[in-house]
C-alpha cells in the first residue's frame, strides 16, 4: 500500500530519462571471461578431436584464437552495455548491444533471491544473483556476476524495497534454526535408494565375477556397467555436495539457506511466499526416524528438473522433531502436525488394498493437511491462503465405489496436495468449503510488502516463536531495526 | 443418485455450451475415422488381402459409431457456473472433474478459436492461475458469449486480484 519514501524521488526522475540512468552499475568485470570460458573449452574440445584426427594443428590453434579473440569481444561489449540499478519500485536491467532491452522485475512480486556461487566463481571472489518472481519460466534476471560484497548488499536491498522499509536497512539479523550434521547428511545419502541400487549393483558384479573368472564374457560385463555406477557415484556426490553443511535460518526477511560443498547457494525466501510444504519420510529412513521437507515456492519450479531439486529442498534429512518445528516456523500461526485428521472411508481399500489406512487429511483455520503413503510416507500442507483453485475428481471406478477426489492446486513443485477417496458426498462439501476458506484466507494473507504490516501495527510480534520468555514486542522490534 | 449430486451446480442450473460444438466433433471425428480406416485399410489390403479391409472397415465403422453416440454425452456434461467469487467448471463423462478457480487467483484469460471453430462460430475460453494443474477451460462458446466470459473474467480478476 504504501511504498518507501525514499524510492519516490527516484522513480519520477527514471520515469523522464529512458536512456541508462548514470548511477546503475556493471556487473562484474570478470564477467566476459566467467561466462566465455566453457564456451571456449568445448571449441577446442570439439575442434581438438577434429584437428588430431586430421593433423591439422596450425589452423586448429588460430582458429581457437579467432574464437577466442570474437568472444572477449563480444563479451566485453555485452558487459559494457549490461547495466542494473533501481528504478522506482522495481529492478531495472538494461541489456543488449543491438537490440536494447530493459527489463524491470517488480520487487512487491518478488518470491526469493538466491546468492549463488559456482566453483569458479568461489575462486575469482564472484557470485551470481538470481531473483525469482512469479510468473516467469526461469528465473527473472540472474545478475551474473556480481562481486561477493556488492552481491549481498543487492540482496539486503532487494529484501528491504520489497518488505516496504528504507532502502538502507542493513541485511536483517538471523537466527540459525537447523543445521545439518555432516554425518546425518553422509548416512542420508547411503539410506537412498540410489546408493542401495549402487550395492546391489557392485555386489552383484562381484558375483558374476567370481563365478566367470576365467571367460572374456566377465569382462564385457564388468565394464559395461562401469558407466552405470560411475553415474550412481555422481548423482550421490551431487547430492552430498549440494545439501553439504547446509543452514536453515530465520530472520524477518523470512527463511535463508546456505549450503553447497563446492558451488555453495544462499537462498532467501521472504515471509508468506511459501506456497506449500511437504514432509516425506523414505522407507529407508524410518529406522532413523528421519524426515525431509521440500517446498514449494512460486518462480523455483519453472527450472528443470535438477534445478528445482536444488531450490525446493527446505530441509535435506532432519528428525522428525526438528522438522515440526521448521514446518511451524513456515508455516506461522499453525501447527499442522497436530491438525486432526480425517481417514478416508472403508471402500477406498479397493482402489489403495495397500495404505488406505493411511489416506487421512485434516483442516484447521490456516492449512489444509494431506497424508499418505505406505511405504515412502509423505504430509503435504498447503495453506488456505496459497490455494490457486480446487477440483473434484471422480474416476469410473470412484464412481462405483461411491468416492471421489479432490486436489488443492498450488503453483508448480513437489508439493501436491490431493485428498484421495472420499464419499462422494464429502468431497463435495470439501471442496465448497475449501473455496470458502480460501478466499476468507487470501483476505487475510501477509500483505506483500511485508514488513510494512509491522509499522500499521500497533504491537507488532515478529517471528513470534513459542519461547514463553521472549523480549517484550517492543524491544524486540528494536532488535530488528 | 448422490453421484450426480458431487457435480451438481451449487444453486442454479449449468451454463451448458453451445449445441453446434456437437456438430463440430462430429465432423473432426467423422473426417478422421475415415481418413484411418482409409489408410489401414489400403495397408492391410495390400498385405493380406480383401477380408482384413472388411474388418479394418468394420473396425472403423464401430468407431464411428461409439463415437458418434459418446460426443452428445460428452457434451453434456459440460457444463460451468459464474459464481460472486469464482467460477466452476465440470466436465468429462468416464472421468468427473469439477474445478472451482477464484477470480482473484486468475492470472490470465486465453479466448483461442481455430478455423475449424470459426466457421462454426464458436470459441474456447481458458482460465489460467499460478497452477499448471487448474482445470478450467470452457470449449464451445459461442463467439459473443465467450467475449462476454472474458471482459467479465478479467474485469473480475482484477478486482479481486490476490497477490500469490
Amino acid at each position: 500500500m504504501t511504498s518507501a519514501p525514499g524510492s519516490e524521488a527516484e522513480g519520477a526522475k527514471a520515469a523522464r530519462v529512458d536512456p541508462t540512468p548514470d548511477h546503475f552499475r556493471r556487473l562484474h568485470p570478470l564477467t566476459p571471461l566467467l561466462r566465455g570460458w566453457a564456451f571456449l573449452a568445448a571449441a577446442i574440445a570439439f575442434g581438438g578431436q577434429d584437428a588430431l584426427r586430421s593433423g591439422e594443428m596450425g589452423r586448429f590453434g588460430l582458429t581457437v584464437l579467432a574464437i577466442a579473440i570474437i568472444g572477449m569481444i563480444t563479451g566485453l561489449m555485452s558487459w559494457w552495455f549490461t547495466r542494473y540499478g533501481f528504478d522506482g519500485g522495481a529492478l531495472r536491467i538494461d541489456s543488449g548491444v543491438l537490440n536494447r532491452r530493459s527489463r524491470r522485475v517488480r520487487l512487491d512480486r518478488l518470491q526469493a533471491v538466491d546468492i549463488n556461487r559456482p566453483l569458479a566463481g568461489r575462486l575469482l571472489g564472484v557470485s551470481e544473483l538470481r531473483l525469482e518472481v512469479a510468473g516467469g519460466g526461469k528465473a527473472e534476471a540472474p545478475l551474473q556476476y556480481l562481486a561477493v560484497d556488492d552481491a549481498v548488499r543487492l540482496r539486503a536491498e532487494l529484501l528491504a524495497r520489497a518488505a516496504g522499509i528504507d532502502a538502507d536497512t542493513p541485511e536483517a539479523p538471523e537466527r540459525v534454526v537447523h543445521e545439518v550434521p555432516l554425518d546425518r547428511l553422509i548416512w542420508s545419502t547411503v539410506l537412498s535408494g540410489a546408493f542401495i541400487t549402487g550395492v546391489v549393483f557392485i555386489v552383484g558384479i562381484a558375483i558374476a565375477f567370481l563365478f566367470f573368472r576365467d571367460s572374456n564374457v566377465t569382462f564385457g560385463v564388468l565394464s559395461s556397467m562401469v558407466p552405470g555406477i560411475i553415474a550412481i557415484g555422481a548423482a550421490l556426490w551431487a547430492q552430498l555436495g549440494r545439501n553439504f553443511a547446509f543452514v536453515l535460518a530465520e530472520s524477518p526477511d523470512g527463511y535463508r539457506i546456505r549450503k553447497g560443498l563446492l558451488d555453495t547457494q544462499h537462498q532467501t525466501v521472504p515471509p508468506g511466499r511459501v506456497q506449500g510444504v511437504a514432509m516425506r519420510q523414505p522407507l529407508l529412513w524410518r529406522g532413523k526416524g528421519w524426515v525431509r521437507l521440500d517446498v514449494d515456492v512460486a518462480g523455483y519450479s519453472g527450472e528443470s528438473g535438477e534445478d528445482s531439486q536444488r531450490t525446493s529442498t527446505l530441509l535435506p534429512v532432519a528428525t522428525y522433531d526438528e522438522a515440526a518445528e521448521v514446518l511451524r516456523h513456515v508455516l506461522p500461526g499453525t501447527d499442522p502436525l497436530s491438525v486432526p485428521l480425517s481417514y478416508a472411508p472403508r471402500p477406498a481399500r479397493w482402489l489403495r488394498p495397500f495404505g488406505w489406512k493411511r489416506l487421512a487429511y485434516g483442516v484447521d483455520e490456516h492449512v489444509v493437511v494431506v497424508r499418505e503413503g505406505v511405504l515412502s510416507r509423505a504430509i503435504t500442507t498447503v495453506p488456505h491462503a496459497k490455494t490457486q483453485s480446487v477440483r473434484v475428481v471422480q474416476g469410473p471406478l470412484q464412481r462405483r465405489l461411491g468416492l471421489a477426489s479432490v486436489a488443492v492446486d498450488t503453483t508448480p513443485g513437489p508439493v501436491d496436495a490431493v485428498i484421495r477417496h472420499r464419499y462422494a458426498a464429502e468431497a463435495r462439501t470439501i471442496v465448497e468449503e475449501q473455496a470458502e476458506r480460501a478466499r476468507l484466507a487470501r483476505k487475510a494473507d501477509v500483505p506483500e510488502q511485508w514488513m510494512a504490516r509491522y509499522r500499521q501495527q500497533s504491537a507488532p510480534a515478529p517471528a513470534g516463536d513459542a519461547d514463553g520468555d521472549g523480549p517484550p514486542a517492543a524491544s524486540s522490534e528494536r532488535d530488528q531495526e | 443418485m448422490d453421484q450426480d449430486q458431487l457435480f451438481a451446480p451449487p444453486g442454479e442450473a449449468w451454463q451448458q455450451v453451445s449445441r453446434k460444438l456437437v456438430s463440430l466433433r462430429r465432423l473432426v471425428l467423422l473426417v478422421s475415422v475415415t481418413v484411418c480406416t482409409a489408410v489401414v485399410a489400403v495397408v492391410l489390403g495390400l498385405i493380406f488381402g480383401l477380408p482384413a479391409v472388411l474388418i479394418a472397415v468394420g473396425a472403423g465403422l464401430v468407431a464411428l459409431v461409439w463415437g458418434l453416440w459418446l460426443i452428445p454425452r460428452n457434451w453434456r456434461a459440460w457444463g460451468y457456473a459464474e459464481r460472486l467469487d469464482d467460477l466452476l467448471v465440470t466436465h468429462g463423462v468416464m472421468f468427473r472433474r469439477l474445478t472451482v478457480v477464484p477470480y482473484g487467483r486468475m492470472q490470465f484469460v486465453d479466448v483461442a478459436s481455430g478455423p475449424l471453430e470459426r466457421r462454426y462460430g464458436l470459441a474456447t475460453v481458458q482460465l489460467h492461475t499460478a497452477s499448471p494443474a487448474t482445470d478450467a477451460k470452457i470449449p464451445g462458446l459461442p463467439a459473443a458469449e465467450a467475449a462476454r466470459l472474458r471482459d467479465r473474467l478479467s474485469a473480475l480478476g482484477e478486482a479481486q486480484a490476490a497477490g500469490l
